[in-house]
């Protein structure tokens, strides 16, 4: 029997470039292959796909497993883990590494159901037992009050990897690498769900996972109209706004805007929480942040744990001024 | 249109994060004493979907729920939501966390049931937050998948999901049966009516035990599990917050600036 052997990772585009997220989990990947001294390869999935295979080159893998075919242009769960199915069998990766995305966690338990591994979905933290060679998969459970670690026995070990955790590796043009042709098709091709839609519901602007400033909205904001001054707050710093999950469930704003383990995970270098108490399930999506500021009435409420500063008291009366202040600041 | 939910008992996820307590002897979580378990708030969502679909639809709703220490007056709550039918599978040996043995009881009591159109799940339960169940019982039962949805819609054999993704959400087709798992984009979970509540006390839910589901002990349980917990913790916070104030709420918004403009965080 061949031996299970190297880290893979599976790229993900964005408006036709490399995903953030792949940069991330193809840092994190090469992390764990230099300590295991094996190599880091990536699948690259999708229809016309070539120049995204280079760009996982420059970007730090070692070799690209490519499936070109008009049936992955757009991701279905059936699509990609019939051809993840093929490729992982004939690589036969020790790890497999995904990104936490709307593909990621859709694909990552299919495919260890299919190949009859485990997968371990959300993890902050990937390490190699110096020991036993198996990986260590970290993550936060119970809604992020607990962070427990999972190993695994079975081949690959599949994980995949929360956006924001690991700092995305940088391009290196002379970086070669071997692209691979997958020819083998899988054998049942067609699928039995069809993408006939696909809408963007987020805000123009600056993309709340990539500001460096946000400014979050809790339960006590009450109203859209609340978030209107959250807004302009946000514009003025140049960062953009978000909420926890009852705002959102309000449609006080977007759905898109929620920040927490069921929503973005957000690691900006400026998060103020305006009347957010702090459960750990939005803490969960927003402790990456540099310095979290904190407004609640409430002095016990949890937020303050995590906060850098604090105002205990009623935000409609410290934002509005705050606002101006920080208007002022920058005029000078 | 027969309709499956799985359903969850868990530790009340709403309890204060410091109930929240680790045996670091065993790697496992205290179960607080003083707080009731609750059903899973992500299995109150895959039940709210199929309440909508047997509203539009009709049909048969029958939960599900595999657990220990199943509590009677929690886990009937499905029952006082409006469900049909619920069956309990209580099982010493069925003990386990890991997605591989759950899904392959949950799989295994479906198809004991028999009858399935649509199988409903929370996108992930509150405990364990790893979004694997659905997609399990589908790839056991060769069933397509379709998770994290916020609209299900059914015309003939043929269903319309919309499936929340990163910036939006996208329309899925597929046909019956299939699996679908459910985000809170699908709406409030409804209360359990007076009605519904007097109902769910008369009716007594069905039990199966492992002799009744035809499953290897190697597929279910601590021999089934395919991944181990080996260290759980408890987060640590600084929890070293700066608080500013003022006389008024307007002079501590003040101070404020100007702190974070000394601190250059600003």
């Amino acid at each position: 029997m061949t031996e299970y052997k190297g880290i893979m990772v599976l790229a993900e585009s964005a408006e036709g470039k490399l995903a953030s997220i792949t940069r991330e989990i193809l840092g994190c990947g090469q992390k764990l292959a230099n300590e295991l001294g094996e190599e880091l390869t990536a699948a690259v999935l999708g229809n016309h796909v070539a120049t995204l295979a280079r760009e996982v080159i420059i970007h730090g893998a070692d070799k690209v497993y490519l499936a070109d075919n008009p049936i992955l242009e757009h991701y279905t769960n059936e699509s990609y883990t019939n051809f993840m199915e093929v490729i992982v069998k004939q690589v036969m990766p020790k790890i497999l590494i995904l990104g936490q995305t709307a593909i990621g966690r859709d694909l990552a338990p299919s495919l260890a159901f299919r190949l009859e591994t485990s997968a371990t979905t959300d993890c902050i933290e990937l390490s190699i037992n110096i020991e036993s060679g198996k990986l260590l998969q970290t993550k936060p459970i119970y809604g992020g009050n607990l962070i427990a670690t999972f190993t695994s026995e079975c081949h690959p070990q599949i994980a995949t990897v929360r956006p924001k955790v690991y700092p995305p590796t940088k391009p290196d043009n002379s970086r070669q690498g071997k692209i691979v042709k997958i020819d083998t098709e899988p054998e049942i091709v067609s699928t039995r769900t069809k993408v006939i839609d696909k809408v963007f519901q987020s805000k123009e602007g600056i993309r709340l996972e990539d500001a460096a400033v946000v400014i979050g909205g809790g339960r006590g904001i009450g109203s859209a109209e609340g978030f209107k001054q959250l807004e302009e707050l946000a514009r003025l710093l140049g960062g953009a706004v978000g909420a926890t999950r009852p705002p959102c469930d309000n449609n006080w704003i977007e759905e898109t805007a929620q920040i927490g383990l069921t929503g973005k995970i957000i690691a900006p270098k400026f998060y103020m929480a305006v009347a957010i108490s702090g459960s750990s399930q939005h803490i969960s999506g927003c402790s990456g942040a540099k310095n979290i500021i904190a407004i609640n009435k409430d002095a016990e409420a949890n937020i303050f744990n995590v906060a850098r500063f604090g105002i205990i008291g009623d935000w409609k009366k410290i934002i509005p001024v705050f606002t101006e202040k920080v208007r002022e600041l920058l005029m000078e | 249109m027969n309709i499956i939910v799985c359903i969850k008992q868990v530790v009340d996820p709403e309890a204060p994060p410091a109930h929240f307590k680790v045996d670091t002897t065993t790697n496992r979580l205290i179960l607080p004493t003083d707080i009731p378990p609750v059903i899973d708030p992500y299995s109150e969502y895959a039940l709210e979907a199929a309440l909508q679909l047997r509203d539009k639809y009709a049909g048969k709703i029958t939960a599900i729920s595999l657990g220990n220490n199943l509590q009677k007056e929690v886990i009937k709550k499905p029952l006082s939501m409006g469900a049909d039918e619920l069956v309990l599978v209580e099982d010493e040996l069925f003990t386990s966390n890991d997605s591989w043995s759950i899904a392959k009881v949950l799989a295994t009591t479906i198809i004991k049931i028999g009858a399935y159109d649509v199988i409903l799940c929370g996108r992930q339960s509150a405990d364990r937050d790893a979004g694997q169940i659905g997609s399990g019982i589908a790839e056991i039962l060769k069933l397509p998948v379709i998770t994290v949805a916020r609209k299900i819609d059914i015309d003939g054999t043929k269903v319309l999901v919309e499936r929340v993704t990163d910036d939006g959400y996208e329309t899925i087709e597929t046909t019956l049966p299939t699996v679908i798992t459910v985000s809170n984009e699908i709406g409030e979970p409804r209360y359990p009516t007076i009605r519904g509540i007097m109902a769910a006390k008369k009716k007594e839910p069905t039990i199966w035990k492992s002799v009744d589901l035809d499953i290897e002990s190697s597929q279910s349980g601590i021999d089934g599990c395919r991944s181990h917990l080996v260290k759980l913790l408890k987060p640590v916070y600084e929890g070293k917050c700066e608080f500013v104030d003022g006389e008024i709420p307007e002079d501590a918004a003040s101070n404020l600036s100007k702190r974070l403009r000394q601190e250059k965080v600003l």
